[in-house]
């Protein structure tokens, strides 16, 4: 029964609520650097209220059942991996062998959910949105999978979240070493492209292809793909939090230095996302897997020279 | 490969007016490109016909919110073409100053949209509000922040306030100190070189064989530019370059259009310094029969009128052909061969604008039926007959 409770209040109940407050303050954020006013603060909210009350259509011709089951496969696993953070933030105990693993492949399905739900509602701009997304994982997931390893190698070897933590409560967080910055570093940029923002927000590119695999989304379906995006603004930074940053601890100052920890990764998400213009797929790739690849495998040398 | 078709247009979010671009494309590599236009139409010169020479000139100012002073500018000259008359010396310098003050904020729009093409729409935003302070500068000097009504055949409507002129040359600095910071944030990101430069380049040759105009031409190396090859106005009289590049790519062609403000500055301030006192307006009377041409440099490159009077009070033929008639098709030679990314910010380099473009369709009559005025009544009568046997509206 406890984990039932885990999976309705934290895993998608708060994660829903922080994930719609981090795109409100992203959205104000945003207004305010380009001297707009900005939504008011119930907006994602209301956007995604209005969506579940509009008309679904489906286009003809498209494949009906994996269309309408696409967004709710991407939200079911950003509800299940955002569970399973909060579960090992709060009792680092109940941490099961290769959870780090599980949550790496089930932070992967959101963007496989908008690569099937893209192709199929069978339109050529959606199809092109959802090649390019494919390839943007296939970019990104190296490096990304590469400063996870940092921390699995700097906390001895070990696939448990849980155990990550506690080596962390007890030697302080991975990311005062040299290793470990260089890591979260490279992680923070492929966040921004996990979570699709610009410059690497080349799948949805709205002046290209026009929202590309969401182009054929409407009403309910849109809704949950919109909740679930809001959410995944919570559950990446939560989970480096976690893997980098020594997690969030929710008694007393500690849940105050939480806060600013995952105010600063949101923050940090905006100011790139609102200082630089979209790239382009084939410099997408060849950033992944040049530069931050390098910078990874660096991190990972440090790593294993222990500083 | 497998051949996909994907359509930008009629009526894309991304566009402001109806235009339709169908690209072929292989993979991500566009192949080909057709282009369709003639969805704006209006009948604007049939319409001009019409009207008197006076009335004119506020009709033509409605062809384009953009270039409200350009086509104006251009049919003035053609009508002072057919009189040999001699435009007052203070009316030339002020008729400068608006068409330059139109040129800033015609290339800070579309450098605010280049930005948004390219997903950076912190630059959108900010040029937009620097925009703003161009359009106040403009209704400080005409009483409008578009469609400034200032021109008439001889010379212009109002003369411009001269306690208007410090106050709107210290707007002009303080503008030329944001666009500096702006001019670093745009010209100097390597992100936005990485996506520009090498992009749709249209070569020298292309460029003349295509007939390609203003900054489109002059990214290319073509150094064409009316204001410098057959003056008017006050151009003649005061010291300003042009600005050439040598590339063609997307990159050239934006640097060109942000220097070209700075230009544009420079010679709205030296005409103010050197305005020169007396009339504004020659007090044309009658049109003698005959035919005239004016052309100008318009923010996007030659706009060319024609007009025909046979001593009536009205035009009998108006001919207008805007800059983007002639740039469009250079699209052709530089989108074939581009990855789909790049696409829209290659059909936006020459700064298109097709409601200037639009002056007749050709239709393919032989397929469908035609329908006349005549019919299109009957139609609409048959269906609000429909519609209000359905409501029981009698």
């Amino acid at each position: 029964m406890i984990y039932i409770f885990y999976f309705l209040f934290f895993g998608f109940l708060l994660t829903a609520i922080i994930g719609l407050l981090a795109s409100w303050i992203d959205r104000k954020v945003t207004a305010k650097v380009q001297y707009r006013v900005g939504p008011p603060l119930l907006q994602p909210l209301i956007d995604i209220v209005k969506l579940l009350g509009k008309e679904t259509l489906i286009p003809a011709g498209s494949s009906k059942i994996t269309f309408l089951m696409a967004p709710v496969i991407g939200l079911a696993s950003v509800i299940l991996v955002s569970t399973l953070l909060w579960i090992n933030n709060i009792y680092p105990a109940k941490s099961f062998l290769g959870d780090l693993i599980v949550v790496l492949y089930l932070l992967v399905i959101p963007s496989i959910s908008i690569i099937i739900g893209g192709f199929a509602s069978r339109n050529p701009l959606a199809s092109l949105g959802a090649s390019r997304e494919m390839k943007l994982i296939l970019s990104y997931e190296l490096p990304f999978i590469l400063a996870i390893l940092v921390t699995v190698i700097k906390s001895g070897f070990t696939f448990r979240l849980g155990e990550i933590l506690t080596f962390q409560a007890q030697n302080g967080a991975f990311v005062r070493s040299w290793s470990g910055t260089l890591a979260l570093i490279v992680a923070i940029i492929c966040m921004q492209a996990k979570l699709a923002l610009v410059p690497f927000d080349i799948p949805e590119a709205e002046t290209e292809i026009v929202g590309g695999p969401l182009i054929e989304y409407s009403g309910s379906g849109l809704a949950i793909y919109r909740l679930m995006k809001n959410m995944l603004m919570f559950t990446v930074p939560f989970f480096l939090i976690i893997v980098f940053i020594g997690g969030l601890r929710l008694d007393g100052i500690h849940l105050l230095y939480g806060v600013l920890k995952y105010i600063g990764l949101v923050a940090l998400m905006t100011v790139i996302r609102n200082t630089n213009p979209r790239v382009r797929i084939d410099q997408a790739v060849k950033f992944f897997w040049g530069p931050m690849t390098i910078i990874a495998i660096i991190a990972i040398i440090l790593a294993l020279l222990g500083r | 490969m497998e051949k996909t078709i994907i359509p930008i247009g009629p009526y894309h979010p991304l566009q402001e007016e109806p235009e339709f671009f169908m690209l072929t494309v292989e993979g991500e590599k566009v192949v080909d490109i057709e282009v369709r236009i003639g969805y704006n139409h209006r009948g604007i010169e049939k319409l001009s016909e019409m009207k008197s020479f006076d009335q004119s000139t506020f009709l033509i100012e409605r062809i384009c919110g953009i270039c409200s002073t350009s086509h104006p500018f251009a049919y003035t000259r053609a009508v002072e073409d057919i009189i040999p008359v001699e435009v007052p010396e203070r009316a030339k310098y002020i008729r400068t100053i608006i068409a330059e003050g139109e040129r800033i904020h015609s290339h800070l729009l579309w450098l605010g949209l280049a930005g948004h093409f390219l997903g950076y729409n912190t630059v959108y935003m900010w040029v937009w509000k620097l925009r703003e302070e161009i359009l106040d500068v403009m209704e400080i000097l005409t009483g409008n922040r578009n469609s400034y009504a200032m021109f008439k055949p001889g010379g212009i409507r109002r003369d411009i306030k001269s306690e208007d002129i410090p106050v709107v040359i210290k707007k002009m600095d303080s503008i030329v100190s944001t666009l500096e910071m702006l001019k670093k944030a745009v010209i100097d990101d390597p992100v936005i070189h990485a996506r520009t430069k090498g992009i749709g380049i249209l070569s020298k040759e292309d460029a003349i064989n295509y007939c390609a105009l203003g900054p489109t031409a002059r990214a290319s190396g073509v150094a064409r530019d009316v204001r410098k090859d057959s003056p008017y106005g006050a151009y003649d009289k005061i010291e300003w370059d042009m600005i050439v590049t040598h590339n063609g790519d997307v990159f050239d062609k934006l640097v060109v259009r942000i220097l070209e403000v700075f230009e544009s500055i420079k010679i709205i301030k030296n005409c103010f310094l050197n305005l020169p006192g007396g009339e504004i307006d020659a007090n044309i009377k009658d049109i003698p029969p005959g035919e005239g041409i004016g052309f100008i440099e318009a923010p996007r490159g030659e706009c060319f009128h024609y007009v025909k009077s046979d001593g009536t009070n009205r035009p009998v033929r108006h001919k207008v052909r805007a800059p983007t008639f002639m740039n469009l098709p250079t699209c052709k030679a530089t989108i074939i061969g581009e990855y789909i990314s790049d696409a829209t910010i290659i059909l936006a380099a020459i700064d298109p604008c097709y409601c200037c473009t639009e002056r007749m369709t050709v239709c393919n009559t032989k397929r469908k039926k035609i329908y006349t005025g005549k019919d299109l009544i009957k139609l609409s009568r048959e269906k609000t007959e429909i519609l209000r046997n359905k409501m029981g509206v009698k």
